[in-house]
């Protein structure tokens, strides 16, 4: 087996904005993952629509189709069912895919495959047989790419035994999480977002591996945890900056993986601040906030001094409109608002 | 090769194993009225010459999906019937562990990588497993079991396509029965010759009489060298007829949804007699040595049955296991 000596995660610090070192951006370093992966391991190939096309599915992709050949990286028809469950097919019979979605919106054709099969296949036959598929697919969002191109699937993966969710936010993180997830013997959903890609971070050359279920506080603080999924991350690391010059300090948590879920890291950062937002970037009715806000209730009510706060879309389509994308889409301002609200209680 | 060329011993094996196929899911049918059984069984009487034919033709090291209606492709392949009829009892000594079930039965071992019962389910599964066979260089053929509603899902097409543009080893293999539980082909496909379809992405396809466990046998092993040889996918619709209703024992409803004139002239071709027939005219019908298979398979089956019933019960605190491997 090629993958039992990856080195797992390095004390490496998490977002780091401002750091020297080798970077990468969040698509190089998603390419590098895929290259060093492939390279290490010919069970490992790539398909999806244009993963072998000029731009390389924003460059996370680019021209491996021209290292490994079109037999190991391949464009595939718009058959999206049908062709994760050829993936499923060639992961039960000794491969690695990894199958490229543009959108997690295409992922809903596919629904049938990833649910009723992939996720279910080890279980339904006793641990028998095992799917070791990864499923990519970007978050889209803005320019009006409008309500089938821009949805955040992840509160629909969560709620589903037998599947991987992982969800990185810094170029160090994707590369680590996505060797993880070639290497893990089970079904992963690995969505990133578009807003991440041209963010650069401090990437290592060398194979590297971060285990699921291991979050990352991304600022310390004690006023407040803020636990805030994908590129809100981001917003939720600008919305601390602007916080401490007001003199309060905003504790960001980057669970990075949601199933399985770093549990641990959220209760000891609210148990320390005892005040909890939760910034995801899809809806907010049965979303991935629910669900951390169910744990919390369950697992460290005592600890909450107010109730805590979710900041999500709002429960509707993603509009076109320029002006009412700003409405759709939380950001700095709205974690900062919330953040002086749970602290005011 | 012709019918007439048929060898005596490939014969034999046909009718042994239709044998076997029938005599299990006869068994099946008479003790399921216990409710040890708990789980949904689908028996495949009188569709049995279609796993025999084609599956007499795949190595151990073929793969083969199949889907709810799933006993005889399972026995046929070579999967353990202790394994099976444990499972149908929900014992932690079934093919699944129990998790499964009877329409969820899995033997990796014989090429058997699991079986759907959301119809069409399996079909793409076969298709990357053929694909998985091209990219590691093995020689190894892929089938997929399904029946006339599974060509009615989007998947099926797209499986088609993509196994087309690939010249990927699979055999799509579609048992038509005319019936998806209650509902007649007629009232459900704009055309009933499943087999043009395929010819639309250039794949060939066929249609064999699916009681003629020699035509099956004959027609399957030439897309199956076909396929070995790397000459691409194939397409095999087997008209059969389903004996017992959608599910469970019996067909209680019979009269209310099928045609009974059809069913009176598919009743009487039975696939075990057919072969009796050949071996008849062959001189190879050997009554003595018939019975003493009839007796073996008795005695395995009471075996089976013996070692389901007192196999133990997975143990409750062992829900979550299985879940991932590790």
């Amino acid at each position: 087996m090629p993958w039992t000596k990856i080195l797992l995660e390095r004390d490496v610090p998490g977002y780091d904005e401002g750091q020297g070192g080798r970077r990468l951006s969040f698509a190089e370093a998603v390419r590098e993952a895929l290259d060093q992966a492939m390279a290490r391991d010919k069970k490992v190939f790539i398909m999806g629509q244009g993963v072998d096309d000029p731009a390389g599915m924003f460059g996370t992709t680019l021209n491996l189709h021209k290292k490994y050949g079109p037999e190991r990286v391949f464009d595939t028809p718009l058959s999206e069912n049908a062709l994760t469950g050829v993936a499923i097919g060639a992961a039960l019979s000794g491969m690695r895919p990894v199958y490229v979605h543009n959108r997690p919106d295409f992922l809903l054709l596919a629904m049938d495959q990833i649910v009723n099969h992939a996720s279910k296949w080890s279980y339904m036959f006793g641990g028998n047989v095992n799917v070791p598929l990864v499923i990519r697919a970007v978050i889209g969002r803005g320019w009006g790419s409008a309500a089938q191109h821009s949805q955040a699937l992840q509160g629909l993966f969560m709620h589903i035994p037998g599947l991987r969710l992982v969800m990185p936010s810094t170029p160090y993180d994707a590369k680590g999480l996505l060797i993880t997830s070639i290497a893990d013997n089970n079904p992963v959903v690995f969505i990133e977002h578009r807003w991440l890609f041209k963010n650069s971070s401090h990437v290592p050359e060398e194979l590297y591996s971060i285990p699921f279920g291991k979050g990352v506080v991304r600022r310390s603080g004690k006023d407040v945890t803020v636990v805030a999924i994908s590129y809100m991350v981001i917003e939720a690391i600008r919305a601390a900056e602007k916080l401490k010059e007001e003199g309060i300090e905003a504790e960001v948590i980057d669970p990075r993986t949601l199933r399985p879920l770093d549990e641990e890291i959220i209760l000891n950062s609210v148990k320390k601040t005892g005040r909890l937002i939760i910034a995801d970037t899809g809806w907010k009715t049965g979303g991935v906030g629910a669900e951390i806000a169910a744990m919390v209730a369950e697992k460290g009510m005592g600890c909450l001094k107010a109730p805590l706060q979710r900041l999500a879309s709002p429960d509707v389509p993603t509009p076109s409109s320029f002006i009412l994308e700003e409405a759709f889409y939380p950001g700095q301002e709205e974690i900062i608002k919330a953040v002086k609200n749970v602290i005011s209680i | 090769m012709n019918k007439i060329d048929i060898s005596a011993d490939i014969l034999i094996r046909l009718y042994t194993t239709i044998l076997r196929i029938r005599k299990v899911q006869l068994k099946i049918e008479e003790l399921y009225p216990q409710d040890e059984m708990k789980t949904p069984v689908h028996l495949c009487i009188g569709q049995e010459a279609v796993a025999a034919g084609v599956c007499l033709n795949l190595k151990e090291t073929d793969y083969v999906f199949s889907n709810h209606r799933g006993h005889g492709h399972f026995l046929a392949k070579g999967g353990s019937l202790k394994a099976m009829i444990a499972e149908l009892y929900g014992k932690e000594t079934g093919c699944s562990r129990g998790r499964g079930g009877s329409m969820h039965l899995a033997e990796p071992g014989v090429g058997l990588l699991g079986s759907s019962s959301i119809v069409g389910g399996c079909i793409p599964l076969a298709v990357g497993a053929a694909l998985s066979s091209v990219l590691q260089k093995e020689d190894r053929v892929s089938v997929a079991f399904f029946g006339d509603a599974a060509t009615e899902e989007g998947v099926f097409y797209e499986s088609l396509n993509f196994a087309a543009l690939k010249k990927l080893p699979v055999i799509f293999v579609c048992e038509n029965n005319f019936y998806s539980v209650y509902s007649h082909q007629s009232k459900r496909q704009a055309n009933d010759d499943i087999s043009m379809r395929p010819r639309a992405f250039d794949l060939p396809s066929y249609k064999v009489d699916g009681i003629d466990a020699v035509a099956i046998y004959l027609k399957a092993g030439e897309l199956i060298e076909r396929a070995r040889r790397g000459g691409g996918p194939s397409f095999l619709e087997c008209l059969v007829y389903r004996w017992r209703g959608h599910s469970g024992a019996g067909d209680p409803l019979k009269a209310e949804y099928r045609k009974m004139d059809e069913w009176e002239k598919w009743i009487k071709r039975c696939p075990l007699k057919m072969l009796e027939d050949h071996l008849k005219a062959r001189r190879l019908l050997d009554i003595k040595k018939i019975e003493g298979t009839d007796r073996g398979i008795d005695k395995e089956l009471e075996e089976a049955f013996k070692f389901a019933k007192e196999s133990p019960w997975p143990e409750k605190s062992d829900i979550v296991k299985y879940l991932y491997k590790e």
